[in-house]
């Protein structure tokens, strides 16, 4: 395999060779998450560091399994106490990393930017699952997989619709990117305080209001809400947010027939999502988690057994 | 009268034709006279500037030495070394050290290690702090800070926010000396290191919006003109700012207002790929918005230039873009960064001088050299045909943090006199 990135830092650097290229790696890694042993050798004897600097437990056990299905020996760094406080210097903690010498490094951190700053100071691979509110692309890519399963694989003319706190949301910021490349029509619907100023900048077409937000939509992509957001002034609260924006079957009335609806989880629901819509069949919201382990084992897979310039296999 | 100790002869001089000798004694300027080869001044040491620019040397009104307190990012003697290799023969240092100076022992203290590092200078004039600690709630003793040698008074760095309490302090200040605003809402940019716009917006960065600085501006002027108390509005970044400006001086506002350098040439797209050395407090800013700064300066809407210059140490920028400092090391690269836009036609050597030397001073009331006799001889000479590469190594400031690192720069300050001592030369200097 023909790998041209040391790093996965955001979808934005990858052609859209490379992403049928993940798109091919995930569906054959997916068929073994269907088998009774779902194990293979291919990574054995690799380790892989995974670096939450902010908590999530959902990504981080994502790439676990991803790693251990294919033999590698996974590594937690967490948070903990105060060796990695906030303030405390990344440079010292990429200097820890890059003394454990890792195959791959797959971290989270508050900051936008940081798996860049990261991937300019170590030698291995790094595998960005979520900076500040700029990027996610693993979750764009686990998205998109999970699409090309009920769509097939092209998605030109299809229109996808982001709804909820796009302003702070690297998963929307990612998906924006990935999904307008292929083809996509992006639309983003939120009250104005949970849109960054300039929203239109980012390639996707703005509303404010959910019905026509909606119209013909194929596919719905609720973002989760930060509870603290009202505090910080940008709601009223979530009752209020629910009333205009909780996504429900009524109001997907005018959307695509057979629309499709995801979340990247963890749900709130009855803010986000009306529950029943979240249980409905037309909801891919388990299927992106399994779609999740399979593309998270290409991407472990392409970054670690890529080959540099000038060696040989 | 006293004979002539210091000669630059063979120089040009900004807005006169032809060449120029400066002829000094005893510290001042004796007269600038045409150059004439055949002139011979047997007591004097002649510099032979072989054609650069003979410039007034420039008052910087808005410094940040870093002593007391973070010495490790600068230090009175550094922070000089850097101002006189910039051509400057004034400082004013901002009040955010640590402790502030809101209290005549720090200003002491302050001018004492300029004086000790510097005895020629370049000089060193402290802003005292607005209110005590910078913390907004209690004026702080302008009186006893006069006394001690500030010079002005700001908060600079921690806006006021209660605009009660900035209401009293400039009516205050009014008859003590001008105070120096840094023109933003703090709730609005809190936390932001980046201008709010199509730049945050795709780097997911917590974006300043401009009217953060606009609304504090305005606020500025409306409060400037009801008390009829001068206010210098520090660091203007944005278009809507300079519009504001322009309209109250239209109506006769006493308001004066600087920028920097970098705000004149760069723009956000300096943050691409998270560059932390061009996180600055307040952000670069659009195209549009330099353009808008440029015209200003040029017709005086904004008064004065100044460097903000911020520096700060490696370790404080080498991480991720949220998390580093806000500020540009500016004093060594101000002349050299603006010389692009003269050799643009945007500004010319002249807007220089008046920009960053004789106003500034004037503003500030502060000794300067417009090359009249009796003026103290504070100048500088300016190659403008010097390419130099920015390197750590060609910043004398303890500060390293500036976009500009690994550029190159065509015009270079080679030598700064202050009260006829040369204080700086580049050649002694080495690269
Ligand atoms: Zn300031």
């Amino acid at each position: 395999m023909n790998w041209p990135h040391k790093d996965l830092l955001d979808v934005s650097q990858l052609s859209r060779e490379d992403v049928d290229v993940v798109m091919r790696t995930a569906a054959s890694f997916r068929e073994i998450n269907a088998r009774p042993v779902k194990k293979v050798p291919t990574l054995k004897g690799k380790s892989v560091v995974l670096f939450f600097a902010e908590p999530s437990t959902r990504t981080k056990t994502s790439f676990d399994i991803a790693g251990k299905r294919l033999s590698a020996d996974t590594f937690g760094l967490a948070k903990s106490g105060s060796s990695l406080q906030k303030g405390e210097t990344l440079k010292d903690t990429v200097l820890t990393l890059q003394a454990m010498n890792p195959d791959a490094i797959v971290m989270r951190h508050a900051s936008s930017g940081a798996a860049d700053f990261v991937a300019r100071r170590v030698s291995c691979a790094v595998i960005n699952a979520g900076d500040g509110w700029h990027a996610h692309p693993t979750q764009a890519l686990l998205d998109l997989f999970t699409l090309r399963e009920v769509w097939g694989d092209d998605l030109v003319g299809k229109t996808v619709t982001i709804l909820g706190d796009v302003a702070h949301s690297r998963v929307a910021r990612s998906n924006i990117r990935l999904l307008t490349m292929l083809g996509v029509t992006v639309r983003l619907c939120a009250p104005r305080t949970l849109l960054p100023k300039d929203a239109r900048a980012l390639g996707a077409k703005v509303f404010h209001e959910l019905e026509p937000a909606l119209e013909n939509a194929d596919a719905v992509m609720c973002l989760r809400l930060q509870l603290e957001r009202q505090e910080a002034g940008l709601l009223p609260d979530l009752r209020e947010y629910a009333r205009r924006f909780c996504l429900t079957k009524a109001r997907l009335k005018n959307a695509a027939p057979d629309v499709k609806v995801l979340h990247p989880g963890p749900i709130n629901r009855g803010v986000e999502i009306a529950s029943d819509l979240a249980d409905a069949g037309n909801s891919l919201i388990l299927d992106q988690v399994a779609s999740g382990v399979a593309v998270r084992m290409a991407i472990l897979y392409l970054h670690i057994t890529r080959k540099e310039k000038g060696e040989t296999a | 009268m006293t004979p002539p100790d210091l000669v630059v002869a063979d120089a040009a001089v900004p807005g006169r034709d032809g060449r120029w000798t400066l002829v000094c004694a005893a510290g001042q300027v004796l007269e600038l006279v045409p150059h004439d080869p055949a002139a011979r001044f047997p007591e004097a040491r002649v510099i032979e500037a072989k054609g650069q620019l003979l410039l007034p040397a420039m008052t910087d009104a808005h410094t940040h030495l870093r002593e007391p307190g973070q010495e490790w990012k600068e230090d009175i003697a550094s922070g000089l070394a850097a101002a006189a290799g910039g051509g400057f023969s004034n400082i004013l240092c901002m009040a955010n050290t640590d402790p502030v100076n809101d209290n005549e022992s720090v200003t002491r203290l302050m001018l004492r290690r300029a004086s000790d590092a510097w005895p020629h200078g370049p000089r060193l004039f402290p802003v005292g702090a607005l209110t005590m600690g910078l913390a907004g709630k209690q004026l702080a003793p302008m009186e006893e800070l006069l006394a001690a040698g500030c010079v002005a008074f700001s908060n600079d760095g921690e806006p006021v926010a209660d605009t009660e309490l900035f209401r009293h302090a400039l009516e205050y200040a009014a008859d003590l000396a001008p105070v120096i605003d840094h023109c933003e809402d703090p709730y609005m940019a809190k936390g932001a290191g980046a201008n709010e716009g199509v730049m945050s917006a795709r780097l997911g960065l917590r974006g300043q919006p401009d009217v953060a600085e606009a609304l504090q501006v305005a606020r500025d002027i409306l409060l400037a003109e009801y008390l009829n108390a001068p206010v210098h509005l520090a660091h203007v970044s944005c278009r809507r700012a300079v519009e504001l400006i322009a309209d109250a001086k239209r109506r006769g506002a006493p308001v004066t207002a600087e920028t920097c350098p970098h705000y004149l040439t760069m723009t956000d797209a300096a943050l691409f790929g998270y560059d932390t050395m061009a996180k600055v407090n307040p952000p670069l800013r659009t195209d549009d918005d330099r353009l808008a700064l440029i015209q200003a300066l040029r017709e005086g809407v904004i008064d004065i230039l100044a460097t903000d210059h911020a520096p700060h140490a490696a370790h404080e920028k080498e991480t991720p873009f949220e998390d580093a400092k806000n500020g540009i090391t500016g004093l060594d690269t101000a002349l050299g960064s603006l010389w692009e836009l003269v050799r643009l036609g945007q500004l010319t050597a002249e807007d220089i001088a008046q920009r960053f030397a004789w106003r500034p001073a004037e503003i500030f009331k502060l000794p300067h050299c417009r090359f009249a006799p009796g003026d103290p001889a504070d100048f500088c000479l300016f190659d403008p045909e010097q390419s130099w590469v920015v390197t750590p190594e060609t910043l004398r400031s303890k500060g390293k943090n500036t976009p500009l690192l690994g550029q190159s720069l065509t015009g270079r300050v080679t030598l700064t006199a202050v009260n006829g001592h040369v204080v700086y030369e580049l050649a002694r200097a080495g690269a």
